[in-house]
């Protein structure tokens, strides 16, 4: 292929990335929470659309194959499983009270991305040149802002995308240094966060017929500390 | 082939056991299933101990990543033996819970299911599939964890899922770097355990030293190193004590496991820098643990704190030196599984007999339940290392180990803890054995004076107290040469 195309597929590789970027960061501050299952839907179509991107780059089907379970797996069976699974009020759901105010919460998120890049640096330089891309730093700050919003949220849902976020993000800088895993291996990677989907949703419904809510962040009776420990019988 | 069929095994029972046929089939098939994988991996391990290497040599799919050698059969016996004894230990259980007939195919279900998912982990030889796996352990152990549908055992279950998860992203990532950094050698071996120690010299240090920080603290989350522990004594106490039992004594080895294979890599690439770690990590969490377990309220959070403490002294061992205190290691290993699991059995007669979880109410238990109140304290010294059991017999290994390698001030601060939690323990279950007995403010419904322990509890105590017992003062030749092939793996 030709300079220039691969120039181009760089470069719309870049504009997904730096777009993965903005939706994780969309994650972090968003309050409505079907918002915030909108936006993971649209992350993993760009990492679904920068992996079949590099895939045309370097000439490599598995890379096809990571686009395609991504487009099936993710925008597609996570709602449905979450329908199927969850109860319904998740959806309707905004949080008010989040541990941190938004504009906070963003200058934390900012400083974790400049992390990221400084962290992603050495890597980057110690693979081949033709595999530097924009992906392993904003890799990493998908991962680092994923474990952000676990620490931030108090509701079900965008606690879950969360860790689907990290995923992504995992996901997104191991496809431009890591080629070639099998692709069994990135089917049972995706099946394994269905099963997550699957039991946190259960969870969820649990948690909601118990308490009456889905803010888990309002679970907090366990301490070393606080009043004895609830008395439960066995019998 | 009998490699192939322990994963099917368990499988094949939970199909089984959602068949609503009679009240205890569930329990039978679940027993018998684990029974022959028990067989199956003792076999396994025999061979493994006279120093072959198997792999399953189908070389179409997932097939060709199979392989066992010492170390792996070394905890995949161990799984085996616990998934037996917890097993047994459930028919007594939960027939004491008197659940409806769903609610306990579900347990039998969900039980196999999770041993199936942490046999997996020492039978797969390539990183990613085993990581796959462990994710699979943390799902299926969640719903045993949130079983009694409290709202503290949901809280734990949530704590536990998600913290998990979390470090398993993490992990996730370390294992992409560490795939990075095999196209990057000049090896073309496969993604697999023995691969990446042929390819370890030639590897870029930064991409190693990065995917082996990012493993060992992904995975880290799941074995409760601290400060990642949080979620552990929620989880390891709210669940059903068999269930405690195989994610204290046997879960956390396992997962502990997949980090120790980490170590030939590093060492292979001539980094000291994973030693360091080890030691550094492993003895905070021996601290804290040790001083958290003083402040407990709960005796099966306390049990949790001490698999906290005791991850803490295999990780801390192998800083002290992987080659010198290999054998010391995998002997902590052993000792501490069967003990721990031990602890658990023990803290569920316990809550059988007494009906409460809190430390200070339960009084006088020798009285009220002789065979608990043994039993507990039997487990209290077995945990802490009181001679001559088994866990004192490993802990002297590695304190001499680190001795003999002059590294006297991290060997001193362990032997200090590991006394520290000596006396926690022991002070909690005198009180609550030999305390005075219960008073009139004591909640504790209106029981008969002796409480009788069901049957199958008291066999799955003494089976698993008899390797307590016994490997204390003799290591049968087999078990010796497994541990020795098992240290040389990880010196490999």
């Amino acid at each position: 292929m030709s300079d220039t195309t691969n120039q181009l597929l760089d470069n719309l590789n870049a504009l997904a990335a730096g777009l993965f970027l903005l939706t994780a960061f969309g994650i972090v501050a968003m309050r409505q929470v079907r918002g915030c299952l909108n936006l993971f839907i649209a992350q993993s179509l760009l990492l679904a659309a920068s992996a079949a991107l590099l895939g045309l780059r370097h000439h490599s089907e598995h890379l096809y194959g990571v686009a395609v379970v991504n487009l099936i797996s993710k925008p597609v069976i996570v709602p449905w499983l979450l329908r199927k699974t969850s109860p319904a009020e998740i959806y309707t759901r905004r949080e008010i009270d989040q541990v941190l105010n938004i504009p906070t919460a963003l200058l934390i998120a900012l400083s974790l991305t400049i992390l990221a890049y400084f962290l992603g640096i050495p890597l980057l330089n110690a693979v081949a040149p033709q595999f530097r891309g924009p992906n392993v730093p904003i890799g990493i700050a998908g991962l680092l802002l994923g474990a952000f919003t676990l620490t931030v949220r108090r509701e079900a849902l965008p606690l879950l995308i969360g860790l689907l976020v990290m995923e992504n993000g995992s996901f997104l800088a191991g496809i431009s240094i890591s080629r070639n895993l099998p692709l069994l291996v990135e089917l049972a990677i995706a099946t394994d966060g269905l099963v997550i989907v699957f039991i946190m949703g259960v969870l969820t419904r649990a948690v909601q017929k118990q308490i009456g809510t889905t803010a888990v962040g309002e679970l907090s009776n366990l301490k070393e500390t606080a009043g004895p420990p609830a008395r439960e019988t066995a019998t | 082939m009998s490699v192939i069929s322990i994963l099917f095994l368990p499988l094949v029972a939970t199909a089984l056991v959602c068949i609503p046929v009679k009240k205890h089939w569930a329990a039978a098939v679940t027993v018998v299933s684990s029974l022959a994988v028990l067989i199956l991996a003792g076999r396994l391990a025999w061979l493994a101990s006279s120093g072959s290497f198997i792999t399953v040599a189908l070389k179409a799919g997932v097939l060709k990543w199979i392989a066992v050698d010492g170390l792996s059969a070394l905890i995949l016996l161990l799984i085996a033996f616990i998934g037996t004894t917890a097993a047994i230990f459930s028919v007594g259980y939960m027939a004491h819970e008197n659940l409806e007939p769903g609610k306990l195919r579900l347990y039998y279900a969900n039980y196999n299911l999770f041993v199936f998912s942490m046999l997996a982990i020492p039978l797969l030889a390539e990183p990613t599939l085993v990581w796959i796996v462990v994710e699979l352990t943390t799902l299926c152990s969640a719903l045993l964890v949130s079983f009694d549908n409290t709202r503290e055992a949901l809280e734990a279950a949530w704590k536990y899922v998600v913290l998990s998860l979390m470090g398993a992203g993490m992990a996730l990532f370390g294992l992409l770097v560490l795939f990075a950094a095999m196209q990057a050698s000049a090896s073309d071996a496969a993604y697999t355990w023995n691969g990446l120690i042929a390819a370890a010299p030639t590897m870029p240090p930064v991409l190693l030293r990065t995917a082996f920080l990012l493993i060992l603290i992904g995975l880290g989350t799941k074995v409760g190193l601290v400060p990642m522990h949080t979620w552990l004594p929620d989880a390891h106490s709210q669940a059903p004590s068999p269930v405690c039992a195989l994610l204290s004594g046997i879960e956390t080895t396992a997962i502990l496991y997949v980090i120790l294979r980490m170590f030939p890599v590093m060492k292979a690439s001539h980094s000291s820098h994973a030693e360091l770690w080890a030691l550094v990590l492993g003895l905070i969490s021996v601290g804290t643990a040790a001083f958290l377990l003083l402040q407990v309220r709960d005796y099966k959070r306390m049990f949790a704190f001490s698999t906290v403490e005791h991850m803490g002294i295999i990780l801390t061992s192998v800083g002290l030196g992987v080659s010198a205190a290999a054998y010391g290691t995998m002997m902590q290993i052993v000792t501490h599984a069967v003990s721990k699991s031990f602890c658990f059995f023990a803290a569920g007669a316990v809550l059988m007999a007494a009906g409460t979880r809190d430390i200070a109410a339960v009084r006088g238990l020798i009285h009220r339940s002789p065979a608990a109140g043994i039993a507990l304290v039997f487990g209290g010294l077995a945990i802490t290392g009181a001679p001559p059991l088994a866990v004192f017999l490993s802990e002297f290994l590695i304190l001499k180990a680190g001795l003999m390698q002059r590294e006297y001030v991290a060997t001193g601060l362990l032997a200090l803890f590991i006394v520290i939690a000596f006396f926690g323990i022991m002070m909690h279950v005198n009180r609550m054995v030999f305390g005075p007995a219960a008073n009139e403010n004591n909640s504790v419904p209106d029981q008969v004076e002796t409480f009788h322990l069901p049957f199958s509890c008291r066999l799955a105590l003494i089976l698993a107290a008899t390797p307590v017992l016994v490997l204390g003062v003799y290591i049968p030749k087999p078990l010796e040469d497994l541990l020795t092939q098992a240290a040389a793996a990880l010196t490999k």
